[in-house]
């Protein structure tokens, strides 16, 4: 096939599978159904395999089906279906359009030594100690972490602008979001591996793909037997030379009629280029046909999706202000014994083994209780989130982290079975409760709670003072948000580094009923 | 109004901004002194959430006593927490829808409904039912989850509670409407009309931990009074309030008791939940303060049985 539709193919998907990917990450509305983002994340390479190697189950055979496109097509994954190679497709492409003078790629050996150094050490690392590197350089989680700390702020600041001017004219249609910025830490590896992708792709194209991703160079491995690959038909080529100017991996060798097809992403550009139709994309072994035309240059969108890769720093400038304090500050000090990992992790050992940080769920939790790590499971688990009950509260009645999670690292509940897991339990803190410091009513902890775990009872005069039913906690920290106390809360959520099963409140009818007449 | 306004009109019109501001400007804002109603308060009982308040606004003049035409209008529901409308955790929805209806046939130029929810916003509006409600009945719903939508007030008088941020609409309507439900509450033992208004303020962990009960009948000297509270006693949360566990906790009243003083409201309420209103603290306070009467036998009260 030397069609330019190859080309035209590959970019139309490409375009829309990124856009699909933005919006799930950008969904701050909820609007895509989860099952939507599941079949998005099918595909994925790393996730899917990890969640076939934790649940042995073919419904996770995403990566299976990589492995044969592969072995079949090349490394068409690279091109048509990884969110950060088709993302560096973009940026190499503005990298042209800026430069003044022509880019050139040209034809480069490969960093043979580098590429499976690290293939092999991160496979290495993988089976014998866990899956830390793993979570820093598979694609789709670099990809995700982009998202969920550049681009969503991106996007929430030009919601909240459209927002406001609307409000002006007294429409709601769109709503102010808080930006909510996470701990400055926990920026340091996605700024990293954005300067790295992002500076490398601008100048040189596919060069992290080809250098640095293990998913890439795995690829390309498989790649060396696939069956359909972009070859040279020597006697129509007159060796100008366009193709490999052109070819971002820098993996055609012209002057030897050569494409070196572990580094080749599918991508069809020279195809395109090639004024004398030399280049193919077709079955190994067989010979060239010349048909088809060939046209000038296209043009898609690319200036404004540059948008998306915004900074930081501005969210971390968003959080909140002015929490109101009460007159005297609280003495005792929160003795947590674990953090609290999301509804379904299972366990804390569990969900650090199989969590990549794509920060999916971080993205998509309406209520932004999900943070990224800092030191809660140790320096290896950076970035895998976190539930932060100062800043928020898991709410009742969602489910929606364990539905997105593409690597079972939470595993799906159902609302009834989320209703009653226990991530943690409640311990309260009587000496920093106001009721007892003041001497004045509050209550809001129990207010907040979904199961009555924690409930008032009779203190002083007319006054209640909490008290709680570890048995029915389910550890959602909604009492620990609403608590106004600082800087120690008087009630907190103490994790479960496993997860248990809570009793089932019990309740029973009013004696109270129905009245016939005005009691007033 | 007196932004939105002002962009309106020079947008619209090109209108200087100084005629934009005389014409949406100061006057109106205050504007609220229907005429006088026959009765102090109506109770009702026996019907469905909408019937009985079609019966008590006529008792007390139709809607038309309280609200003239082309005022823009707040009608403060409770929307607390992510339940569905049977476990009356907020607000009954057939209750706000037909008291949005009512300020459009009186003349409301514009019909606003929010709360400053407990739970996740989005979710609560719409498993509440009175998102969709309050729309069908052509009410605008607005968000009230973040800080950007309030603004700061003073409460001159207030013994705790000297300053509040208050959202928007509640400064930028003619009318305030204030349509709670009774509940029982764990902490304040009830909560109906005066409580209500802790939806109203961005910071209501300041009233936790400043003596809750005073910062409650604090914030009811506040300028900007409801002229009418519609108590929905329809379904009533009597144990496990504010947010209730289960359908155990309801039992269903079919009442409703309309007034233009919180403070009497909530006496009554309170007796209808069984609860002494004189253990509810910020009940003998707000009359205390003057914002109200206790004293039902002073009032001239009309009871309808449906």
């Amino acid at each position: 096939m030397i069609s330019p539709l190859l080309r035209k193919l590959r970019t139309g998907f490409s375009v829309i599978v990124l856009i699909c990917f933005i919006f799930v990450f950008a969904d701050f509305r909820s609007v895509i159904p989860e099952k939507y983002i599941s079949y998005l994340l099918y595909l994925q390479f790393i996730p899917s395999l990890i969640r076939y190697i934790d649940l042995k189950t073919m419904a996770a055979g995403g990566f299976l089906i990589v492995i044969l496109l592969t072995l079949l097509s090349g490394r068409t994954y690279c091109s048509f279906l990884c969110p950060l190679g088709i993302g560096q497709d973009l940026f190499s492409r503005i990298g042209g359009k800026i430069k003044k003078r022509f880019r050139r790629f040209g034809f480069k050996k490969p960093h043979t030594i580098i590429r499976y150094s690290l293939l092999a050490i991160t496979l290495g690392v993988g089976i014998i100690w866990g899956i830390y590197l793993v979570t820093v350089l598979d694609p789709y989680s670099i990809f995700g972490r982009f998202m969920t700390y550049f681009g969503k702020p991106v996007i929430l600041v030009l919601n909240n602008i459209i927002a406001w001017i609307l409000g002006k004219f007294d429409v709601y249609t769109f709503h102010h979001v808080d930006i909510k910025g996470f701990n400055l830490l926990t920026y340091s590896i996605p700024v990293i591996f954005f300067l790295l992708v992002g500076i490398m792709s601008f100048v040189r194209g596919r060069l992290y793909c080809n250098m640095i991703c293990p998913v890439g160079t795995l690829f390309g491995l498989i790649s060396k037997v696939s069956l359909f690959r972009v070859k040279f038909n020597e006697s129509k080529c007159t060796r100008c030379g366009r193709c490999s100017v052109g070819c971002k991996s820098s993996c055609i060798d012209f002057l030897n009629y050569h494409v070196d097809v572990s580094r080749c992403v599918d991508c069809f550009n020279c195809i395109d280029i090639c004024p004398d139709k030399a280049l193919s994309y077709s079955l190994i072994g067989s010979r060239n046909i010349a048909a088809g035309t060939d046209e000038g240059k296209r043009k898609f969108v690319a200036g404004s999706l540059m948008m998306l890769f915004g900074i930081s720093r501005y969210a971390s400038a968003q959080e909140k202000k002015n929490v109101p304090v009460p007159k005297k500050e609280s003495t005792v000090k929160e003795q947590r014994t674990s953090w609290v990992c999301p509804p379904g992790a299972g366990s804390i050992e569990d969900f650090t083994k199989h969590c990549t940080a794509c920060s999916l769920c971080i993205a998509a939790c309406p209520n932004n209780v999900l943070k990224p790590s800092v030191k809660q499971y140790g320096i290896a688990g950076l970035m895998q989130p976190v539930m932060d009950y100062h800043a928020s509260f898991c709410t009742y009645n969602c489910t929606v982290c364990t539905e997105v999670c593409p690597t079972s690292a939470l595993k799906p509940l159902m609302l009834e079975a989320k209703k009653l897991t226990q991530i943690g339990k409640v311990i309260f803190i009587k000496d920093n409760c106001i009721v007892k410091t003041e001497k004045t009513a509050c209550g809001a902890c129990s207010e907040a709670c979904p199961t009555k775990a924690v409930f008032m009872i009779p203190y002083e005069g007319n006054l209640v003072i909490p008290d709680t039913d570890q048995d029915i906690c389910i550890g959602c920290g909604h009492c620990e948000y609403a608590c106004p106390v600082t800087p120690y809360k008087a009630i907190f959520v103490d994790g479960n580094p496993v997860h248990m099963a809570a009793k089932k409140p019990e309740n029973v009818e009013s004696e109270i009923t129905t009245p016939v007449e005005f009691p007033f | 109004m007196r932004r939105r306004d002002f962009f309106k009109t020079s947008a619209g019109a090109g209108l200087a901004a100084g005629a934009a501001l005389s014409l949406g400007g100061y006057g109106r804002l205050w504007a609220s002194s229907p005429a006088p109603a026959k009765y102090d308060m109506v109770a009702i009982m026996g019907g469905n959430p909408d019937a009985m308040f079609d019966l008590g606004i006529q008792e007390l003049g139709g809607m038309g006593a309280f609200i003239r035409k082309g005022q823009k209008v707040l009608v403060k529901p409770n929307i607390g927490w992510d339940v569905v409308p049977e476990l009356a955790a907020n607000t009954n929805p057939l209750l706000v829808k037909r008291i949005v209806e009512h300020c459009f046939k009186a003349g409301a130029k514009e019909v606003y409904v929010f709360d400053h929810t407990c739970d996740n916003w989005v979710n609560t509006y719409k498993n509440s039912g009175i998102e969709k409600a309050a729309k069908s009945a052509g009410a605008k719903v607005v968000p009230g989850n973040s800080e950007n939508y309030y603004q700061e007030i003073e409460i001159p008088g207030g013994k705790k509670l000297k300053k509040a941020k208050v959202h928007e609409l509640l400064l930028e309507t003619d009318v305030f409407i204030n349509v709670p439900v009774l509940k029982d509450h764990n902490s304040t033992r009830m909560t109906a009309s005066l409580k209500n208004t802790m939806g109203i303020v961005w910071d209501r962990g300041f009233w936790h931990s400043n003596d809750l009960h005073q910062c409650i009948a604090d914030f009811a000297l506040f300028e900007k009074k409801p002229v009418l509270n519609v108590i929905d006693c329809y379904n009533v949360m009597v144990k496990n309030g504010p947010q209730g566990v289960s359908k155990e906790d309801v039992v269903q009243m079919k009442s409703q008791i309309i007034t233009a003083d919180w403070v009497a409201g909530d006496t009554a309420a309170a007796k209808m939940l069984g609860v002494d209103p004189l253990k509810i603290d910020y009940i003998p306070i707000a009359d205390k303060m003057g914002l109200g009467t206790m004293n039902l036998d002073s009032l001239n009260i009309k009871r309808i049985k449906m």
